[in-house]
């Protein structure tokens, strides 16, 4: 390695040779690391002896992937980050006037929700569309939600929540025994579920007041637990693991009906084939009303003496009380705010799946919403919402990738990699940005100007 | 003139079974700056937190404008008006200077903020030019300034300053403890501070108490305590205690 600085003149050639040098060297370490490991397996035969298989071809992928990576590497990135490097130390003191795109995101976003269930359809056709609508659409769109509902709590608050998947229980729950006992429709019980929901959020609220950090997160850890433990084992109500079926569907407020046997069918009404991409479309749209609901109230709020006095909390609880802020009601309120939006999005969950069991409302989830929250900066509803996306559409494109079992077989399932590569993202997000994707804090009082105040500014970790 | 505002009468607390204030007995008049000066671990911001209910105090009393607030939660005991710039500042570090500056009005719920806000930025001109940033990347002085600032925007009766010149220079402590002096001439206000810069302090006040070991040892005028030996031996003169 005896050139490690760029000289422009002699770029070309001694750049390349580098490179090639340094590939080649990548590819030597990587044979020798991979050559036991991949290049070699053991299995047990029928007769539970041991066979050796040789799979050169996976070993060769392998060392070339490694060679490839580094020479590509040397020769194109490292140049551009450096070069990138230089650019951005040049106009770091300039104000870089937005682009349309930046400036508008969110309304464009919005945009492109709303039309994208038409767009689908014309281009899948009704059918094809589901998977579009429901895969992608919904199921982002109830993590956005999750994750927005659970930024109350931890983004603005600051106090960390290991169990919300707890309140999205008791929602989902509220929502399938009410609706099955009693007869109630959706549009009755999903503010029940929220208020069901924003209760228990004050009864974990209540013993857990003078917790802090982490005591306070594995209080709440153990809270969603229970409420999971209580759902398989409180089997009269809840029929334990068996989960409860046959959840009814929403309507279009009592107007249209999407059961098949209801005079007042959706598709029947307007004299379209029979699908079940109808009623996925619906709840798309209401998904989306709910997430941009949680938007608005967590915007509005923000600006509010509450949302305030939350912010405030999250900062300094010491000072909040000199200040004669009763943080006893300011955590409680949080709590029982974001709980509520768990609600909500759990009655969502049992209408459009139909069935819910505990299986649903496992750790996993809680640490899925928090890691969205975190991925996407905390406190910030457009990072969480790229997080979300990134992080749900991007499992769900795993399940599309089947071209990869040309490459690694026919055994290889994409889809079992999900935590592998959640778990890199996290890693290489919190590496490049510590803060999340949108590490910023818009301030919410101006006395002249709008003025974006940067985290760049502010110590790391203090947050 | 001379009406009592703040009256802290025997007053012990303990931190689990160690006790921090033996038996303390201070009073603050309205429109006074009384100073309570004493070395490291002698109980000042102990006394400072107890007013404040944050530890309450296991005996003894503490009354504010004729009402016993010995066992009233912290938030109660600041909508009474007295406001607090704690030790350590306490700032809200990821708040912009203006909001910082809210936070401290939402006791009035912003009904005067901006009316008060501009006695602020008068009285500390470097805020206003550092009222969209945030409270972290301030220094240390104008992240006391701010702290004062805060607690001036709840309008107090009784302004508890704990340790306003730790940690900054000496040109910085001298326009706050100017600031401080501003306000008791011009708005009457009430001050009670702790200190261990003595020598500024004492200047500065009307009254001062000594404090040793959690009890009062000495109290007096502040021209009083500036001339005692004692104290100037311990606190002033320094290296002989």
């Amino acid at each position: 390695m005896a050139t490690t600085t760029y000289s422009k003149e002699s770029a070309g050639g001694s750049l390349t040779a580098r490179a090639l040098r340094e590939g080649f060297f990548a590819g030597l370490v990587a044979f020798g690391l991979f050559f036991l490991f991949v290049g070699l397996e053991t299995t047990q035969n029928i007769r539970n002896e041991l066979v050796l298989n040789q799979r050169w071809g996976l070993l060769a992928i392998f060392v070339a992937v490694a060679a490839a990576g580094r020479f590509l590497g040397v020769l194109y990135v490292q140049p551009w980050l450096a070069a990138r490097k230089t650019a951005k130390a040049a106009v770091a003191d300039k104000d870089v006037p937005e682009t349309f795109l930046a400036r508008n995101f969110s309304k464009l976003a919005i945009l492109a929700l709303v039309l994208m269930p038409p767009v689908a359809v014309a281009l899948f056709g009704v059918q094809g569309s589901l998977k579009w609508v429901d895969n992608f659409g919904i199921q982002i769109l109830i993590y956005v939600m999750l994750a927005w509902g659970l930024n109350i709590v931890v983004g603005l608050a600051g106090l960390l929540d290991l169990g919300y998947v707890a309140f999205y229980a008791v929602g989902a729950y509220s929502y399938a025994l009410l609706s099955q006992h009693f007869g109630f429709s959706f549009w009755i019980l999903l503010p029940l579920a929220g208020i069901l929901a924003a209760f228990w959020g004050m009864i974990l609220g209540f013993p857990v007041l003078r917790l802090k950090g982490d005591y306070l997160a594995i209080v709440t850890l153990a809270f969603g637990e229970i409420i999971r433990l209580v759902l398989i084992n409180w089997t009269e109500v809840t029929k334990g693991t068996f989960g409860i079926s046959g959840i009814p569907k929403a309507s279009v407020f009592g107007i249209w009906s999407f059961d098949v046997g209801a005079a007042n069918n959706f598709a029947k009404v307007f004299e379209l084939p029979m699908s079940s991409a109808y009623y996925k479309i619906f709840l798309f749209y209401v998904i989306l009303a709910l997430a941009l609901l949680t938007a608005y109230v967590t915007i509005r709020l923000r600006r509010m003496p509450i949302g305030r006095a939350w912010e405030a909390l999250r900062e300094d609880e010491i000072a909040c009380r000199s200040l004669g802020i009763n943080t006893v009601t300011t955590k409680l309120t949080a709590f029982a705010t974001g709980a509520m939006f768990g609600g909500f999005a759990g009655s969502f969950f049992a209408v459009r799946q139909g069935f819910v069991s505990p299986e649903s409302f496992v750790f996993l989830e809680s640490a899925i919403i928090l890691a969205i929250v975190v991925l996407g900066g905390m406190g910030s509803l457009v990072g969480i919402a790229v997080a979300a996306t990134v992080m749900v559409g991007g499992t769900e494109l795993l399940r599309e990738m089947t071209f990869l079992k040309a490459i690694f077989g026919p055994d290889f399932t994409p889809e079992l990699y999900r935590m592998l590569i959640f778990g890199l993202a996290m890693v290489v997000v919190m590496v490049w940005k510590p803060r999340g994707f949108v590490g910023s804090r818009e301030p919410t009082a101006f006395l002249h100007e709008r003025k974006a105040v940067s985290g760049s500014f502010t110590k790391e970790g203090h947050g | 003139m001379s009406e009592t505002l703040l009256k802290v009468h025997a007053v012990e607390t303990y931190y689990g079974n160690i006790r921090a204030l033996a038996g303390v007995d201070v009073e603050v008049n309205r429109g006074e700056i009384v100073s309570l000066i004493g070395a490291n671990g002698a109980g000042k911001s102990t006394l400072m937190m107890t007013i404040c209910g944050s530890p309450q105090a296991r005996t003894g009393t503490v009354t504010f404008d004729g009402q016993d607030i010995t066992r009233l939660p912290t938030h109660e005991i600041a909508r009474l008006r007295i406001a607090q710039s704690p030790e350590g500042r306490r700032i809200f570090p990821r708040m912009t200077v203006y909001e910082n500056l809210q936070m401290g009005a939402s006791l009035d719920k912003l009904k005067y903020f901006d009316e008060d806000v501009e006695k602020i930025f008068t009285l500390f001109p470097r805020l206003k030019e550092r009222q969209a940033q945030r409270g972290g990347t301030l220094s240390g002085g104008e992240q006391q300034m701010l702290s004062i600032g805060r607690a001036l925007m709840a309008r107090p009766k009784l302004l508890l300053l704990d340790e306003p010149s730790l940690g900054l220079a000496p040109l910085i402590v001298k326009q706050i403890f100017d600031a401080i002096k501003v306000l008791n001439k011009e708005q009457g206000l009430t001050v009670f501070l702790v200190e261990q810069n003595a020598f500024a302090a004492l200047k500065l006040s009307d009254r001062g108490y000594v404090m040793v070991n959690g009890r009062v040892t000495m109290s007096g005028s502040g021209k009083e305590l500036l001339a005692n030996p004692e104290v100037r031996a311990a606190y002033l003169e320094g290296g002989r205690h």
